[in-house]
């Protein structure tokens, strides 16, 4: 079992489409952390930025961007990239460095500005990028492969469009008490229904939106926290960063083709799972232990997976985990409580930084509206294109 | 005269020159020679089984016949580099994951024109076709296209 570190400070700059730079959401973010820590900016001895591909050079090298923009101090820098999964890879980096005994305190900061419409890829002529190839053999957009994960669903289990929309139902209610979410209004499943087809079968209230924002922690050693009179802080215990097993079975973006089983036996657990898997292990609980969870509901219908990867409920049961209340607020296991990407929309490498932003609130019983009750133990969980397994467990 | 556009494929080597397979037309994907594992898109430097790891691959023709492991339809205009003309009003068109049984793999791919995503159902026989992807004043740019296989298993 790996070591805890602290959680000291978290900050937020509001999810939205504000028109200004990746670096000055950044910024407001690590500011409200430093701020909640009881912090000044000079103390934090490592920054780990999350990058973004849509900021020109400065996103490569996000942590140094953050570091500049709040005043050059000299501070350790990492800048790491993995899609969807920068945020825990950021917050990964530093905890290795805590650990390491490298740094005693840490500043992690995602944040991003994104384009309207779609997500394209990088410019160029670039046959050899298989995200590249995508959008140009097949434009298979990024809803797509939600689309057909989803009809998949359907076919299989059941599952059906209304269940689908009750995911947006549910999550908009919780994001309407969120302060830092983009959309506020709740949402019926008529208004679901009544939006455009984008991917049959989802529409375009089952699919989560792109969005500027950004999202910053304070994480230190518990030796550290204890001198810094924080005595039982929220701490991170896990964070899994796997990446998939050959043969990888299941089609992600941007695959054109799952892995070929013809040689090899796939794994008995597939990598949605794999990804809790190591992190229950990690933190040594189980999903029986979860007082909530902050899943990656890009669709609608993928948040149902989630249900069943977390091991919430059994496979194909996540509908009718839905359909019973458990996940919603004031439900045995609520998922999502901060609205989830339906309210927020993705930022991307700021949204697995923000999942855990809402568990630290939970956690410290500042929640609000939104609390869940006694709440101890959550988890977090997304996955990166390319292969980029992300969930961290925070306990109290 | 209009001038004969050349019938270029949008990517080298991932299926047939419909004008002479032997077979009729087929994705081309390759082969592990040691342990069998085969690959689409096609990896010709070596082999990404963990446990094989070997360089030598051969390039086979996958299965002309698989079931529908899900489809879905895009409704609108995706940015480039798909190639689509911002003049014209945006015809959406279905995309398909197709299980081959042979190769245990899923292979995604367009549906040919006309198909719906009604037409497609879980577990339905597709079928590869040769097919277009976009036309310019150059070229005609082939692709693989699914299409259900008439008075196939449902």
């Amino acid at each position: 079992m790996t070591g805890d570190v602290a959680v000291l400070g978290a900050g937020m700059h509001p999810w939205g489409k504000w028109g200004r730079s990746f670096t000055e959401y950044g910024v407001v973010a690590a500011r409200a952390a430093l701020a909640d820590a009881g912090l000044e900016w000079p103390a934090v001895q490592l920054v780990v930025g999350a990058d973004t591909v849509r900021g020109g050079y400065p996103g490569y090298v996000a942590g140094a961007t953050f570091a500049q923009a709040l005043g050059w101090q000299g501070a350790r820098v990492t800048s790491v990239y993995a899609a969807c999964a920068s945020g825990a890879q950021a917050i990964n980096a530093a905890r290795a460095q805590l650990l390491a005994g490298m740094a005693d305190v840490a500043l992690v900061v995602g944040a991003d500005a994104a384009p309207k419409g779609f997500f394209a890829p990088a410019g160029g002529d670039r046959p050899d990028d298989p995200d590249w190839l995508r959008f140009r053999i097949l434009g298979a957009v990024n809803p797509a492969y939600f689309g057909l994960y989803a009809r998949r669903r359907m076919a299989l289990y059941g599952d059906t469009t209304e269940d689908f929309a009750q995911v947006k139902v549910k999550n908009a209610a919780a994001g309407s008490l969120n302060p830092n979410a983009r959309y506020r209004k709740r949402v019926t499943a008529q208004e679901v229904a009544a939006s455009a087809v984008v991917a049959d079968p989802l529409r375009l209230l089952d699919i989560c939106a792109t969005s500027d924002g950004a999202a910053a922690l304070v994480l230190s050693t518990l030796d550290f926290a204890r001198r810094h009179g924080s005595s039982s802080p929220v701490r991170i215990s896990a964070v899994s960063t796997v990446t998939p097993t050959y043969p990888k079975t299941v089609l992600d973006l941007p695959d054109f083709a799952t892995d070929s089983a013809v040689a090899v036996e796939p794994p008995a657990v597939g990598f949605r799972a794999s990804i809790a898997a190591a992190a229950y292990e990690e933190a040594g609980i189980g999903p029986e232990d979860l007082d909530l969870a902050e899943v990656y509901d890009l669709s609608t219908a993928l948040e149902l997976e989630w249900y069943e990867d977390l091991g919430l409920c059994a496979g194909g049961e996540g509908a009718k985990l839905l359909r019973g209340g458990a996940t919603a607020l004031g439900g045995r296991i609520p998922v999502n409580v901060s609205g989830g990407l339906a309210s927020f929309g993705e930022a991307v490498p700021a949204q697995a930084i923000a999942q855990v932003c809402e568990l630290v609130g939970q956690l410290r019983g500042r929640a609000g509206e939104r609390q869940v009750p006694g709440a101890r133990v959550g988890i977090t969980a997304n996955q990166g294109l390319f292969g980029h397994g992300s969930s961290v467990v925070v306990i109290r | 005269m209009a001038r004969e556009r050349e019938r270029t494929p949008v990517v080298d080597g991932w299926f047939t020159d419909d004008a002479d397979a032997p077979d009729g037309f087929r994705l081309l994907g390759t082969r592990c020679r040691s342990c069998g594992s085969v690959f689409f898109p096609r990896q010709d430097s070596h082999c990404r089984n963990p446990a094989c790891g070997a360089t030598a691959l051969e390039e086979v023709p996958l299965s002309p016949r698989g079931r529908v492991w899900s489809c879905t339809d895009v409704r609108y205009r995706p940015p480039a580099p798909y190639a689509s003309d911002p003049g014209r009003p945006w015809e959406p068109y279905t995309l398909v994951a197709v299980e081959l049984a042979a190769e245990r793999m899923v292979v995604l791919g367009q549906a040919a024109p006309g198909v719906g995503v009604a037409d497609l159902p879980v577990g339905a026989e597709v079928e590869v076709v040769p097919g277009v992807l976009a036309e310019d004043e150059e070229r005609v740019w082939t692709t693989w296209h699914w299409r259900p296989v008439e008075g196939g298993a449902r």
